[in-house]
C-alpha cells in the first residue's frame, strides 16, 4: 500500500479516528493528576441528600 | 391561560378519537380510538374542574409520589409479564393450551410479544423511570423539574403500555421484535420521551452538586440512547390514518439491519445501561459504602456506550448482510465483553470490607446475584456471537436462554432489590414488613432461573445438533417436527422454573403490599453474622 492509499484509508474514516482519540483521551484523563479526591468526593454523593433537596436560602456545601 | 389552551388541545383530540372511532378501519384501531377518547375526556374534566382553583404554592422536597406510584405500576407489571411468560411457556410444552374459544387472542403467537413487551417495557421501563427521577434528585439534591411533568410520563408511559398490549391481542403488530407497536403509539411514546428526557435534563440543570454522579451518566445515555433507536427503526408510513398498519421506509436486509441495531441496542441502552444507572446508585446505597472505583466507572460508561452501539449485526450472521458487517459486529461483541466485566467488579467490589452484609441482608444478596447473572449472561453473550458458535446457538432455544438468564437473573433481580430499597423509603417503614419473604423471594426467583437456564442450554444445543446431523449420503437425519416432540421435557422444566419466578414476584408483590399497609412489623432473623 503507497502512500497515497494509505492516506486516502485514513482520509476516508475521520470519524473512526475522531471517535477512538476520544475514547483515548477520556481514560487519559480519568487518570488525570489530582483526579482521586475528585472522585472521592463524587462518589460520595449519594449519601448526602437523602431526605430534602439542597435548600436554594443556604449556602452551597463547602467543595473541597 | 394555559389551562384554556389545555382544554382546547384535549378537545380536539377527544373530537379526532370519536371520529377515529367512528370510522376506523381495524378492530385494534377503534378500541385505541375508544381509550384514547375516554382519557382525554377524563382529562378534560379534570382540567375544566380546576380551572378557578386558586394557584397552589409551589411545593418543596423531592418529588416522590410519582416514585410511588411507579413501585406499585412495576410490581403490578411485573407478576402480569411473568404471569403471562409462563401461560406461553406452557403453551409451548403443551400445544392444547391455545384454546380454541381464546382463538384468535389467545394464541400464543399473540401472548409472546404481551409477554416480551409486559416485562421490558412495562415491569422494566416503570422501574427505569421511577428510579431514574428518585436517583436524579437525590444526586443532585434538587426537585423534579417540570411540575407534574413526571406525572404526565409516568401516565403518558403507562398508556403507551396499555395501547401496546391490547394491540397486540387484536393483531395490531409491525412485525419488529421488541418494537411491535404501530405508527399512533410509537408516535405517543416519541412525545412522552421527550418529557423524560426534558424532565431528567431539566433536574441535572439546576443540580446543587457541581459533579454529576455516574448514575446519571447511565440514565441520560439511556433516555438518549432510546430516543434515537425508537426513532429511526418507527420510520414507517401509514397506509391510512383510520387504520393501524403501517409500511416501513426501509426494506430487505437494510430493514433488518436496522430492526437489530434497535433490537440490541434496546438490549444495551434500555436492559443494560439503564440498570447500570439503578446499579450504580442502589448498590452503594445498600452496602452503605461508595462505589469501589469512581473512575473505574468512568471508564465503564465510556467503553460500553462507544462499543455497544455496534454489536446488532451478530443477530444476522448467514443471512444477506455483508460479510463485513456480521464480522464488525461479531468483534464488537467479543470487545464488549471487557467494559461489562468491568461494571460487575465494580459492583461487587463495592462489598469490599462489607460482605458479612451478604449473610444478612437478603436485598444485599439480590444484588450480588444480579451482578453475578450480569457477569454470566455477559460471557455468554459475545461467545454466542462468534460465528460458529453461531451456526450452532441461533433459531435455538439457547438464545432464549440467554436472554432469560440476563432479564430474570440481572433486570430482574436488580429490580427487585430497588424495590426492596425504595418502598420501606418511600412509605416511611422501617424496613420491609417481611425479611423473610423476601428471603423466600430470593431462592424462588434463584431456583426458578436456574431451572428456566439450564434447560434452555439441553434443549437449545440438542435442536441445534438435530438440525445439522445428516446422513452418510448427506440427508437430513432429523425433520422439524423430531425436534419439537424431543424438547418436550425440557419445555416442562421451563415452565416450571417460570412458576418458581412467577411465585417469588407474587410474595413480593404481597409484601410490598404489606409494607404500605403498614402495621405490624415481623423481623424474621435471617441469619446470624459469624461472631
Amino acid at each position: 500500500m503507497d502512500f497515497h492509499a494509505l492516506w486516502q484509508q485514513i482520509s476516508d474514516n475521520w470519524l473512526l479516528i475522531w471517535m477512538g482519540t476520544f475514547f483515548l483521551a477520556v481514560i487519559i484523563w480519568a487518570f488525570r493528576p489530582g483526579s482521586r479526591a475528585i472522585d472521592a468526593d463524587i462518589a460520595n454523593i449519594p449519601f448526602r441528600h437523602e431526605d430534602k433537596p439542597v435548600s436554594q436560602d443556604q449556602p452551597k456545601e463547602p467543595k473541597p | 391561560m394555559g389551562n384554556y389552551l389545555k382544554l382546547v388541545a384535549l378537545g380536539a383530540v377527544a373530537l379526532f378519537a370519536a371520529i377515529a372511532a367512528s370510522w376506523g378501519r381495524d378492530t385494534a384501531y377503534i378500541v385505541h380510538a375508544i381509550i384514547i377518547l375516554g382519557v382525554s375526556g377524563f382529562m378534560f374534566i379534570r382540567v375544566l374542574r380546576q380551572m378557578e382553583e386558586p394557584a397552589m404554592p409551589a411545593p418543596t422536597g423531592y418529588m416522590d409520589d410519582v416514585v410511588r406510584a411507579g413501585v406499585i405500576a412495576t410490581t403490578f407489571w411485573g407478576v402480569v409479564g411473568f404471569l403471562v411468560g409462563v401461560v406461553i411457556a406452557f403453551q409451548l410444552a403443551f400445544p392444547q393450551l391455545n384454546f380454541d374459544v381464546l382463538q384468535p387472542y389467545g394464541n400464543f403467537g399473540r401472548l409472546r410479544p404481551l409477554h416480551t413487551s409486559a416485562v421490558i417495557f412495562a415491569f422494566g421501563g416503570n422501574a427505569l423511570i421511577i428510579s431514574s427521577f428518585y436517583i436524579v434528585q437525590r444526586t443532585c439534591g434538587a426537585r423534579l423539574w417540570g411540575g407534574n411533568l413526571g406525572w404526565f410520563v409516568f401516565w403518558g408511559y403507562n398508556l403507551f403500555i396499555v395501547l401496546a398490549a391490547t394491540g397486540y391481542l387484536l393483531g395490531s403488530t409491525q412485525s419488529k421484535e421488541y418494537a411491535e407497536p404501530e405508527w399512533y403509539v410509537d408516535i405517543w411514546l416519541t412525545i412522552v420521551w421527550v418529557a423524560f428526557l426534558a424532565a431528567f435534563l431539566g433536574t441535572l440543570f439546576k443540580r446543587q452538586e457541581r459533579h454529576i454522579y455516574v448514575a446519571n451518566w447511565f440514565l441520560l445515555a439511556f433516555i438518549v440512547t432510546v430516543a434515537m433507536l425508537h426513532i429511526v427503526n418507527n420510520l414507517s408510513i401509514p397506509v391510512s390514518i383510520w387504520g393501524s398498519k403501517s409500511v416501513q421506509v426501509f426494506s430487505g436486509v437494510q430493514d433488518a439491519m436496522v430492526q437489530w441495531w434497535y433490537g440490541h441496542n434496546a438490549v444495551g441502552f434500555f436492559l443494560t445501561a439503564g440498570f447500570l444507572g439503578m446499579m450504580y446508585y442502589f448498590v452503594p446505597k445498600q452496602a452503605g459504602r461508595p462505589i469501589f472505583s469512581y473512575k473505574l466507572s468512568i471508564i465503564h460508561f465510556w467503553a460500553l456506550i462507544f462499543l455497544y452501539i455496534w454489536a446488532g449485526p451478530h443477530h444476522l450472521h448467514y443471512t444477506a448482510l455483508p460479510d463485513w458487517a456480521s464480522t464488525l459486529g461479531m468483534v464488537f461483541s467479543i470487545i464488549l465483553w471487557m467494559p461489562s466485566w468491568g461494571g460487575m467488579i465494580n459492583g461487587l467490589m463495592t462489598l469490599q470490607g462489607a460482605w458479612d452484609k451478604l449473610r444478612t441482608d437478603p436485598i444485599i444478596r439480590m444484588m450480588v446475584i444480579s451482578l453475578a447473572f450480569y457477569g454470566m449472561s455477559t460471557f455468554e453473550g459475545p461467545m454466542m456471537s462468534i460465528r460458529a458458535v453461531n451456526s450452532l446457538s441461533h433459531y435455538t432455544d439457547w438464545t432464549i436462554g440467554h436472554v432469560h438468564s440476563g432479564a430474570l437473573g440481572w433486570n430482574g433481580m436488580i429490580t427487585f432489590a430497588a424495590l426492596y430499597f425504595l418502598t420501606p423509603k418511600l412509605w416511611g417503614r422501617a424496613q420491609m414488613y417481611s425479611m423473610s419473604a423476601i428471603n423466600w423471594h430470593f431462592w424462588l426467583a434463584t431456583i426458578g432461573i436456574i431451572l428456566y437456564a439450564a434447560s434452555m442450554w439441553v434443549t437449545g444445543i440438542m435442536e441445534g445438533l438435530m438440525w445439522r446431523e445428516v446422513d452418510a449420503n448427506g440427508f437430513l437425519v432429523n425433520s422439524f417436527a423430531d425436534t419439537v416432540s424431543a424438547k418436550f421435557p425440557m419445555y416442562v422444566v421451563r415452565g416450571l422454573g417460570g412458576v418458581l419466578y412467577l411465585t417469588g414476584g407474587i410474595i413480593m408483590a404481597w409484601n410490598i403490599y404489606m409494607t404500605i399497609r403498614g402495621g405490624v412489623k415481623v423481623t424474621a432473623p435471617v441469619g446470624v453474622p459469624a461472631e
